[in-house]
């Protein structure tokens, strides 16, 4: 599965490009589903990138993993959830110098929390590459109550805190790593338009 | 542009080629507070000649009482620095612009660390003041030749983070070595002489440092040059710009419109279109794109020259 294609939008959409090697600098390298795939491409195109390379790597339901590991980096970790993933990814954040980049690939959802949180660390943007692989699923933010809905495919849906419908926006947080989701019918309480499936 | 006509309060002589100056209002107003790596333009009349000079301010950005500059005597320079040194004393007035600043500390930091090289010092004189005052980690390096050319001695506090490197005393800046090792969230800032803005920008990048967290301040002054003829489409004017003039001091003297802000390159202010250029524009400023430049179909006229047949600007 190549690289999502996303069409154009407003300028808070982020947008995603191939990752590019920086060279056999120290690196943290995190993926979940199909993002695996963006790291072997990666690899592919240069293996030195793996040399000092800490990977991180969430399968979702998909069977990379073997082949992520055997790409030979001096350590690998797989984790079921992002969530369990969440303190190794931190305690890398934490031990890393400057000089140190970050490869991030995968999911919406995975791309927007890592790299808040990387940014919060103190990574500078430059040192942060994503490349968008697998589901186009979005990690939505109810605007109104602040609750965060994972891995949402239509558009309006409904808040799994405060059960409010939402519109599904572009507008995209890079604080919270998520999209914003507004009420679709304050004014006209219960006129829902009818539910699509999101696009890229 | 606001300005205002200054009083000169204290003139210090830091080294014999170095000198500092005070600027007080003369009836004691505040002046208008400022960052660290603020710079202000000071205007001097010197006979025909007016010079505008943009000097980095050295005192502390949150007094307003006065602002300080520290000016290094370039005697193959155009004269504004010898100006500063022979003519100005102690109660005399000078029109100081606003401050601006292209060099501001990036506070999304988590640590800065500062590099300067000889009279490169000055921006950062005041940059510490505010770093001390937010009580933000940060380090800085200060190089020069011998200590007696290092104006910045008397001028720095005595701190562990702060490190002297004299090169006559064996102890010359690395920046490779200072580099290495930075905590995630370092901004590295430089200025100074061109090899050492370039010594910093490569370790940075042989380190995998990414662009946006490098941060560098070159003082240009206008290049002294061949004279050149200029003709201004708008205004129907032709002109010969001296070879101790700028483009844009000739704009000046001719009494054409034109917004600057740094007159040295870096802001972008007085940024004008080529509309026939048969010949080379020596471009010295660090504003335009390299693709620009050798379209020559933009010119910096603060700092850069010209030389051939026709340039024709749209002024």
């Amino acid at each position: 599965m190549p690289c999502t294609e996303f069409s154009p939008s407003i300028f808070t959409r982020p947008v995603y490009a191939d990752l590019v090697s920086r060279g056999a600098a120290p690196a943290i390298m995190l993926a979940d589903g199909d993002g695996a795939e963006a790291l072997i491409d990666l690899v592919a195109r240069d293996a030195s990138v793996m040399e000092q390379a800490h990977v991180m790597f969430i399968p979702l339901a998909t069977n990379h993993g073997a082949r992520l590991k055997a790409l030979g980096a001096p350590s690998y970790h797989e984790s079921p959830s992002f969530a369990a993933c969440l303190e190794r990814f931190q305690k890398a954040l934490a031990d890393a110098r400057m000089g140190t980049s970050l490869y991030l690939a995968g999911t919406e959802g995975l791309i927007g929390q890592a790299m808040a949180l990387a940014v919060a660390a103190g990574l500078a943007p430059g040192a942060i590459q994503a490349e968008h692989r697998g589901s186009i699923a979005r990690r939505m933010q109810c605007v109104h109550c602040k609750g965060v809905t994972e891995a949402v495919t239509t558009d309006p849906f409904v808040c799994s805190h405060c059960g409010l419908t939402l519109f599904v926006r572009d507008h995209f947080s890079r604080r919270l790593g998520a999209f914003q989701g507004v009420c679709v019918d304050a004014e006209t309480p219960g006129i829902v338009p009818p539910t699509q499936e999101i696009q890229p | 542009m606001t300005s205002q006509m200054l009083r000169v309060a204290e003139v210090e002589v830091l080294t014999p080629l170095v000198k500092r100056f005070r600027f007080e209002h003369p009836e004691g107003k505040t002046l208008p507070l400022f960052s660290g790596g603020a710079h202000v333009v000071v205007e001097m009349e010197d006979g025909e000649t007016l010079r505008r000079n943009a000097y980095s301010l050295i005192s502390d950005p949150q007094d307003g009482s006065g602002y300080e500059i520290a000016v290094r005597r370039e005697d193959r320079g155009r004269g504004g620095s010898r100006f500063m040194h022979t003519k100005v004393s102690e109660g005399d007035p000078l029109r100081v612009n606003a401050p601006v600043n292209l060099f501001a500390l990036d506070l999304r930091a988590r640590k800065h660390v500062l590099i300067a090289g000889g009279i490169g010092i000055t921006p950062f004189l005041a940059q510490l003041r505010q770093l001390t005052r937010l009580q933000l980690p940060f380090e800085l390096h200060y190089a020069a030749r011998s200590r007696a050319e290092a104006a910045g001695l008397k001028l720095l506090p005595q701190a562990p983070m702060i490190q002297v490197h004299l090169s006559e005393e064996g102890n010359r800046l690395d920046p490779g070595a200072i580099l290495a090792h930075q905590p995630l969230g370092t901004h590295v800032y430089t200025c100074g002489p061109e090899g050492l803005i370039v010594g910093v920008e490569d370790a940075a990048q042989r380190l995998n440092w990414p662009k946006d967290v490098f941060h560098s301040e070159a003082f240009l002054s206008p290049p002294p040059g061949k004279p050149f003829t200029v003709t201004l489409t708008r205004s129907g004017l032709t002109l010969t710009v001296a070879p101790n003039q700028s483009l844009l001091e000739a704009l000046e003297a001719a009494k054409v419109e034109i917004p600057w802000s740094c007159r040295g390159g870096a802001c972008g202010r007085c940024e004008t279109e080529v509309r026939s250029c048969k010949g080379r524009i020596a471009h010295h400023d660090h504003w335009l794109e390299d693709a620009e430049k050798s379209a020559q179909t933009k010119i910096m006229p603060c700092v850069s020259r010209f030389e051939g047949e026709e340039l024709l600007l749209d002024r």
